[in-house]
């Protein structure tokens, strides 16, 4: 690389990190719900996508609303848009798994069958609703540009703001998978069903809430993404195959797991795209998932579970 | 002679089932429909072949694969391949930089054709590489995710992401596959012009007796001892390992077989569409046909046709009459078929439909003579039952 | 009310139009003549009766590409209903028969034979994706149907039965090339774009015009898959060489997560010169103004073109489809489809397709939104190119204006 100065390299190398770790909270924050949907409760939830789409849509209609009638507050809307995203799409998953998931837990390729439907039903309700056409939300002046720490270097801000988002998210679900009762029984229903009701827990009321919380997850994450694109009736679908191989990949129950794949999905990803083109990349990523997964079919970290 | 028409016909009630479904085919059909909807069709009867071949590996073997419009694309692609070759004679391409190679080459700066369309200019091998680029690719897939126990939710998801790499593979490399426009203005095969209604009648035909063909086929696979040994698999695979069989081994058997079918589905879909492109390799087309399996009825090879006609005719129908709606319609067959009847329409004549044969043929023969009746009656359903399951 | 008012001005409007208008005088609105015969109008058994005709609409409603295709087909039925208060065509009112061609382009080559042999309509308007047209391009030519295609496209085609509305790749990329090259003294040139035939061809053409005619240096170039939402990594690259000009062809859901990362990363308007071939009006909804402000688009529309046709189209648009509605460069070509058509029918005096094709070269439209338009004898449109320079409300400022264009679109050198 002539020709560039010793600085113009740094500022690109450390660009490329923070490049590489936005990829990477996205990832995380898109696969954290599903993780916990699919690692945890082995249902294979295809409409995933559409969930994030609900809150998308719900922090765009926060924003037309605020700039309507309140633009003074417009600074401030957006915390507000999502945690109302998380509210409306915990709200829907509970639904959805009171009416449809709970019959299917027996047959988990079925349930991949049930949600595709579900996916294409809830595509066209958000056409129907807010058009075909793709929307943006007025984003607060705090989430534009960028930050320069140098003269060379810019930090996009939206990208340190997913970033925190996801730290902050990535916590909550520790927590509440490993340190709060409720996530006591979540463990214990996953690992062994019939025992965990044996002992007294409401097996059927764990089931509802995990559904509906990791669905309320793939809320904020939609809400966190308008920072970064559009949103439309079909955006959930490009982020499906994605988010399943980031869970997959991590091994499915282990939350670790999903960390580290996410975090190495998103450096393969990031780097190689620097050197080659967006499309090779992406496929040399895939096909590298898919050779590890070959050689690991557990993925990164599995809990050995006797069955 | 009895076995034949018990295992490759499925005793009297395949016989009628096929008979019927040959009838709805060849004649029916093109006696009520003019040579545009006919060929339309024909178009629903090639994912038929990607409805059966689910039957084969998801029905009997317990493996979702979504991938089957991989194999299906890729035969359609060699199809469309050979054709294009014929399209693109200097002649026809005169206003070319380079004449006589694909136009979309042209346009991508390629002087040359690549090495791996040279061959394509052969018919015999085009018919083999149709089954044989799917075969390879799925023995690949099959023996890298079988040998290593690579199952259910996971397979999956990785065909999905096989499904998804060859989708962008063919999208980014458009001066070799056409890009995303795919293979189109495919017009002969072998000076005999495709896109004549003769032609169309004539490939309808061809197209009809290979699907039947491929579901006497798959009969027999399924009559054999393989055919139970999947069952078994599918119920309690262990058992199978531990009685000494080499589980992966008939797993990447039927794989490669339902590959194949597929891809004679792909390349009469070329032939009768007259183009080929990367929106029927992906992740879309592929659940869709699983779908067309699921409502036809996952055990019913016959079913997945029915089911595959169905569909593909709602589709058009409503999409036609109102668009809005459709996604509605799709999305709620999805979820009623899963969670209603899911062993789809066959499902539904097992359970109802018999009934009211049953109910029909009693009222017809009123008096019925009693001991040998019940006898006879019982054979009947221990065959329908075999044929069920 | 309002919009009563409206329609009767532009009723009004339409009348004072049609009488200055060369190709379209045959026909005044309310005026009664007798129309002729339908066995002289049309002889090859399309759907004409003595007081209708029948032409088809095939676009998107459903699917990723509903978002882009909607615009043009509301200019289309727009255009139609004009004509038909006008008195229709040869005395004729047209009726419409809408498909959906899904996001499919399968289904465009169902669609289009459906409505070619079932329906046996007069003509087609649609399409929208190079890829639809392709597939459906082959129909339109064994039936011999007729289709009045509306997108700006890679040129590379020239068909018997199709006439194109949109411009082709040279009409749209060697302008925009001169001027920055002459106004910002660009000499280095980075091309980025979604990665499908439009973009790769548009932008072959484009290095082929830097290297040779403009002695600049592409000194990048890179496709994003489509769909693809993450471009830190592109942006980083282009940093790291500093072209004077980034040139983007990127489309759909990642255009505007390129914009949005891109002033994210700090690249604005006010520091780096930046011209994309595939930002509309109607783009500009997603993208959101304050993403674009100082960045260039080259079309040969935009809402602010100043002339009196434009502001009538512009009135009857919003009154049709609502105040907020926006027209973005493919809407406009649209529009002139069903115009093109009502007179080369005129011109013809009949319906035939083979009739209609050989009256269209020559054919002039002085009432078009764009300003005047003429067709050419390989079935696209002198038009002219226009660089517009992005606001923060969306809308643009014009900056620079061409002469009328010749369509090429098989340019020697450039191939």
């Amino acid at each position: 690389m002539g020709g560039y100065t010793l600085t113009e390299l740094g500022s690109i190398f450390v660009m490329q990190g923070f490049a590489g770790l936005s990829l990477f909270s996205v990832l995380l924050l898109m696969a954290l719900g599903l993780a916990i949907i699919f690692g945890q409760m082995g249902v294979i939830n295809m409409a995933h996508g559409e969930f994030m789409t609900i809150g998308a849509y719900t922090t765009v209609m926060f924003s037309v609303l605020t700039a309507k009638f309140a633009p003074g507050f417009i600074d401030y809307y957006f915390p507000f848009a999502m945690l109302v995203s998380f509210l409306i799409a915990f709200g829907i998953g509970y639904f959805v798994e009171f009416a449809m998931i709970r019959h299917l837990y027996k047959r988990p390729l079925d349930t991949l069958l049930a949600t595709w439907g579900l996916s294409l039903i809830m595509q066209q309700i958000f056409r129907s609703a807010f058009g075909a056409r793709e929307v943006s939300a007025t984003l607060p002046e705090w989430l534009l540009g960028s930050f320069q720490p140098t003269e060379s270097i810019d930090i996009p801000l939206n990208g340190i703001f997913v970033m925190g988002l996801t730290v902050f998210v990535t916590l909550g679900v520790f927590y509440f998978l490993f340190k709060s009762r409720w996530g006591l029984r979540v463990r214990a229903t996953t690992q062994n069903r019939i025992m965990a009701g044996a002992v007294g827990i409401n097996t059927r009321l764990v089931d509802r809430v995990s559904f509906a919380l990791g669905c309320g997850i793939a809320g904020i994450a939609g809400a966190a993404f308008t920072t970064i694109t559009s949103t439309g009736p079909t955006t959930g679908t490009l982020y499906i195959v994605d988010t399943f191989l980031v869970v997959v990949f991590g091994g499915a129950a282990s939350l670790f797991g999903t960390i580290a794949s996410a975090f190495s999905i998103a450096q393969a990803q990031s780097i190689m795209e620097f050197f080659m083109t967006g499309s090779m990349a992406k496929v040399l990523t895939l096909l590298t998932i898919i050779g590890i997964l070959m050689l690991r079919p557990e993925g990164l970290f599995s809990i050995k579970v006797r069955k | 002679m009895k076995a034949i028409y018990n295992n490759l016909l499925g005793g009297r009630q395949g016989v009628i089932g096929l008979a019927l479904l040959a009838a709805l085919i060849f004649l029916v059909l093109p006696m009520f429909l003019d040579i545009f909807r006919l060929n339309l069709v024909g178009k629903y009867l090639t994912y038929a072949f990607a409805a059966v071949s689910l039957v084969l590996i998801w029905g009997y073997g317990g493996i979702l694969s979504l991938g089957q419009g991989v194999f299906f694309g890729l035969g359609g692609y060699c199809m469309a391949m050979f054709l294009k070759l014929e399209a693109s004679s200097p002649e026809n391409t005169a206003i070319q930089s380079t004449p006589g190679i694909p136009d979309f080459m042209d346009w991508n700066q390629l002087t040359q054709l690549p090495w791996f369309w040279e061959p394509f200019n052969s018919f015999p091998f085009t018919l083999f590489a149709i089954l044989a680029v799917p075969g390879l690719l799925a023995y690949i897939i099959g023996v890298a995710m079988f040998k290593r126990r690579v199952g259910g939710v996971y397979f999956s998801i990785i065909t999905q992401a096989i499904a998804a790499i060859l989708t962008i593979l063919i999208v980014g490399q458009q001066g070799l596959t056409g890009g995303i426009n795919g293979i189109t203005d495919l017009k002969t095969l072998h000076g005999w012009d495709i896109r004549t209604d003769s032609a169309k009648y004539l490939l309808y035909y061809i197209n009809g007796g290979l699907l039947i063909g491929v579901i006497l086929l798959s009969r027999f696979i399924l009559s054999s001892k393989l055919g139970r040994l999947l069952l078994a698999m599918r119920d309690k695979e262990d058992r199978v390992r531990f009685s000494g069989y080499d589980v992966s081994n008939f797993k990447i058997f039927i794989f490669c077989v339902a590959a194949m079918i597929s891809a004679m589905g792909g390349a009469m879909f070329t032939l009768q569409v007259g183009f080929m492109s990367p929106s029927f390799v992906g992740i879309v087309p592929s659940i869709e046909m699983v779908i067309f399996a699921a409502v036809g009825g996952r055990m019913s090879l016959i079913g997945a046709v029915y089911g595959a006609l169905i569909v593909n005719y709602g589709k058009t129908y409503f999409s036609e009459t109102f668009p809005e709606l459709w996604l509605f319609l799709m999305g709620g067959l999805f979820i009623a078929v899963v969670m209603f009847f899911p062993n789809g329409l066959a499902g539904l004549y097992e359970k109802h439909g018999k009934r009211i044969m049953e109910k029909i043929k009693s009222l017809r023969r009123k008096p019925t003579p009693p001991a040998e009746k019940t006898l006879a009656a019982g054979n009947d359903t221990s065959a329908a039952a075999r044929e069920a399951a | 009310m309002n919009r009563k008012l409206e329609n009767g001005l532009w009723r009004h409007a339409l009348s004072l139009m049609t009488a200055t208008a060369l190709s379209v005088a045959l026909v005044l609105p309310g005026a009664t003549m007798a129309a002729p015969a339908t066995a002289d109008v049309s002889k090859t058994g399309l759907a004409v009766t003595d007081t209708t005709v029948t032409v088809g609409i095939l676009h998107s409603l459903t699917g990723t590409m509903a978002i882009s295709e909607t615009g043009s087909v509301e200019a289309e039925k727009l255009a139609i209903d004009q004509i038909n208060e006008m008195g229709g065509i040869l005395g004729r009112k047209i009726e419409v028969i809408t498909e959906d061609g899904a996001s499919d382009w399968p289904t465009f080559a169902e669609k289009a034979r459906k409505l070619l042999v079932q329906d046996k309509v007069a003509t087609v308007f649609g399409c929208w994706t190079s890829a639809s047209r392709k597939a459906a391009l082959p129909v339109f030519e064994k039936e011999n149907g007729l289709l009045y295609y509306p997108t700006f496209y890679e040129g590379l085609e020239q068909s018997h039965n199709v006439i194109y509305t949109g411009q082709e790749a040279t009409q749209q990329i060697l302008d925009g090339l001169n001027w920055v090259a002459k106004e910002k003294g660009a000499k280095t040139f980075y091309l980025i774009g979604s990665d499908y035939i439009w973009p790769r061809t548009s932008m072959k053409i484009a290095r082929k015009h830097i290297e040779n005619v403009l002695g600049g240096k592409v000194v990048g170039e890179e496709y994003a898959p489509l769909g693809h939402t993450q471009f830190g990594s592109i942006i980083n690259k282009i940093r790291l060489k500093k072209p004077d000009v980034i040139y983007a062809a990127v489309v759909g859901g990642s255009n505007v997560a390129w914009f949005k990362q891109l002033k994210a990363a700090g690249i604005t308007g006010d520091k780096q010169t930046l011209l994309t071939i595939s930002v509309t009006e109607d783009e500009v909804l997603g993208i959101g103004g304050e993403n674009l402000v100082g960045f260039y688009s080259i079309m040969k529309y935009f809402m602010p073109v100043e002339n009196e046709n434009n502001k009538k189209f512009i009135a009857a648009f919003k009154a049709k489809y609502g105040d907020d509605s926006v027209i973005g460069d493919v809407t406009q070509a649209a529009y002139l489809g069903p115009w093109l058509w009502k007179a080369a029918v005129e011109k013809a005096g009949s319906f035939d397709v083979d009739k209609v094709v050989a009256a269209s070269p020559g054919i002039e439209l002085t009432t078009a939104p764009e300003g005047y338009v003429k067709v050419h004898e390989n079935h696209h449109l002198w038009s002219k190119a226009r660089i517009g320079q992005w606001q923060a409300d969306g809308q643009v400022k014009i900056v620079y204006e061409s002469d009328l264009i010749e369509p090429n679109p098989f340019p020697e050198g450039y191939q």
